[in-house]
């Protein structure tokens, strides 16, 4: 069935029983999958396991249940083929800029020369507009151009997958408006496909082409899956006067508000079907968010019933 | 405005020199009016030294040993009478051999306690009833095993400075920032070069507070040491000038212990310096 780029299915994780009480699941049955060249957001309250999703995917961290696949190889252990950027920059402070991402290289190409190796490294750290900053070392420089060094050295190993953990979380918003448009730049120029999890609804709206919306823990699910309708060439400045806009915020601040909750805990089984979460655009539609692919075996009302007692 | 504070804090300083210096002159100045007891005037005058004898050496005395002693620090006339610059020598010789033995033992075993959480529980009770006990209790062990005294000298210097050593690099390398460890697991980086570019200059900084610690602590037992085996070194020289009744000598020589201590402890400070980094 894997002819997707990359297939989630049915991910579950339980942590280790700490002082002897065991754990609920952190999320089970998760199940979802992204194509060649796409952006795909995770959006969910703090704590319902988007890091940990995003760990299992990197191979940093095991499922209790369930597998990944990318490029139709199961997901075991940590690989070159997925670059991961930290939401603490995790920069090596002893190197420099240039230093830490020659590391990077260096281990995805051995046999490079010292000098093609930092001619490669120069390139990518220019590209994030640090140019000048490359023998600096990490200590010396703010928050966002730790991040962009990040960055660079994530995109520098030409990955086959980013991963990216609310990399703009710590940034001022001034800062995180700036180096969104670096990253949706470069990500337009380079057709990588991306899973990034942020809390910034602005921001996956911004930059993703569908979002994952994730319900709370324990037993959190994916909700929905949010289609981005707005065209691809959007910008930050311009993307305010798409009439889509407001409609997709509106739907994924109602969800985050009002909806995360009901759908965990087993009443939700009755109407969700996590294997194929519900595909909506709201973008596209009138006043209220149109569910496209709602299962069939699984009625309206009776949702309307389960909500309502 | 610093250079201001250091120009007074030097200023105050000789000024505490000056007043000990002062105090201690008033202190032992030879009292004439005592008329000395016949018993130690005899004895004053076995000694040698004359009717000056008032106990413990003025500033003056001490100050000629300095004198004596260091305008020519590299003499040798025998077993019993070598310059304070061979003497230093030979202590600094057994210290560096020790802390170099300990050093080629607690790294690479700190590293690998550190690194495995078992092995970390496994050698915790031995490293805890070891690291308390003197070093000096092991002497007579290590003079019957060793059978040389020299050596023996050797192994306590060794035995002493691996603790901190290894508690520190075993510290030090076990709690690496996570983060860094999953950026080289994300790249897949071979072990080695995990160890070498990753795990060390991350843990350098402890590694290195542990062993400046240890050096503290070899430079303190090897005179104890050195009194206790004798032949050479500092600790040797402070014993056979006791043994002289020669206080200035010994006084002279417990200066020297300080001002060679403080130069060993600079020098960690400049290393551990060297790899600190700032993040
Ligand atoms: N190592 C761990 N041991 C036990 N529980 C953990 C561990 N890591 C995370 N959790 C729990 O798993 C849940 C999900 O964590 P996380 O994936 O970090 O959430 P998010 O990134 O969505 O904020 C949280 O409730 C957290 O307490
Ligand atoms: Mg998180």
């Amino acid at each position: 069935m894997s002819t997707h780029f990359l297939t989630v299915e049915s991910l579950k994780k339980v942590f280790p029983a700490t002082n002897g009480v065991a754990n609920l699941p952190v999320f089970d049955d998760i199940n979802f999958h992204i194509d060649k060249g796409e952006f795909v957001c995770i959006v969910g309250h703090s704590g319902c396991g988007k890091t940990t999703i995003l760990n299992v995917l990197a191979g940093l961290d095991e499922a209790s249940a369930g597998e990944a696949f990318m490029d139709g190889r199961e997901v075991r252990g940590p690989s070159l083929d997925r670059g991961v950027v930290f939401q603490s920059h995790a920069l090596m402070p002893w190197m420099s800029v240039l230093g830490n991402v020659a590391f990077a290289v260096k281990s995805k190409w051995p046999d490079w020369s010292k000098q093609k190796i930092a001619e490669h490294c120069t390139g990518y750290l220019e590209m994030v507009g640090l140019g000048h900053a490359i023998h600096k070392k990490p200590a010396e420089l703010s928050g966002g151009m730790k991040q962009r060094v990040g960055i660079a050295r994530a995109f520098a190993i030409q990955p086959k997958m980013l991963l990216l953990d609310e990399p703009f979380g710590a940034l001022d918003a001034l800062t995180r408006g700036t180096i969104q448009d670096e990253l949706l730049k470069i990500v337009q120029a380079t057709h990588q496909t991306v899973f990034m999890i942020t809390h910034d609804v602005d921001e996956a709206i911004l930059l993703a082409d569908k979002i994952l919306l994730m319900s709370n823990g324990p037993h959190a699910k994916i909700a929905e899956i949010v289609e981005i309708t707005m065209p691809r060439n959007r910008t930050r400045q311009g993307i305010h006067h798409d009439p889509q806009y407001y409609k997709i915020r509106n739907h994924l601040v109602d969800f985050l508000v009002n909806r995360s909750k009901t759908y965990a805990g087993a009443e939700a089984e009755m109407f969700h079907d996590a294997k194929n979460p519900p595909v909506v655009r709201p973008g596209l539609e009138g006043d209220l968010a149109a569910v496209v692919a709602m299962p069939a075996d699984k009625p309206v009302q009776q949702l309307k019933q389960v909500v309502n007692q | 405005m610093n250079s201001k504070l250091t120009l007074k804090a030097a200023f105050i300083s000789l000024m505490m020199l000056a007043v000990f210096l002062g105090a201690w002159q008033l202190a032992t100045q030879p009292k004439e009016s005592v008329v000395q007891a016949s018993a130690d005037s005899e004895y004053a005058a076995m000694m040698g030294k004359g009717k000056e004898q008032s106990g413990f050496p003025t500033p003056g005395m001490v100050g000629k040993s300095f004198v004596t002693y260091l305008s020519d620090p590299f003499y040798d006339k025998g077993p019993n009478d070598k310059g304070i610059g061979i003497q230093i020598a030979y202590s600094l010789g057994r210290v560096a051999l020790g802390f170099l033995l300990a050093t080629i033992i607690a790294l690479p075993v700190g590293f690998m306690i550190g690194m495995s959480p078992l092995l970390y529980k496994a050698f915790d009770p031995f490293i805890q009833v070891l690291k308390p006990i003197s070093p000096l209790a092991w002497m007579p062990l290590a003079l019957y095993s060793l059978k040389d005294s020299d050596i023996s000298g050797i192994f306590v210097i060794f035995i002493c400075s691996i603790w901190p050593m290894l508690i520190n690099t075993a510290f030090g390398v076990s709690s690496v920032r996570r983060d860094w460890i999953n950026v080289a697991r994300t790249l897949e980086v071979n072990p080695l070069r995990k160890a070498f570019l990753v795990i060390l200059p991350a843990a350098a900084p402890t590694i290195l507070t542990g062993m400046r610690i240890s050096m503290g602590i070899a430079w303190l037992v090897i005179v104890a040491a050195e009194m206790l085996v004798g032949g050479t070194g500092i600790g040797y020289f402070v014993w056979n000038e006791w043994n002289n009744l020669a206080l200035p000598n010994v006084i002279f020589a417990v200066a020297m212990i300080g001002v060679v201590g403080m130069f060993l402890d600079l020098f960690f400070g400049w290393l551990q310096k060297l790899v600190t980094y700032r993040e």
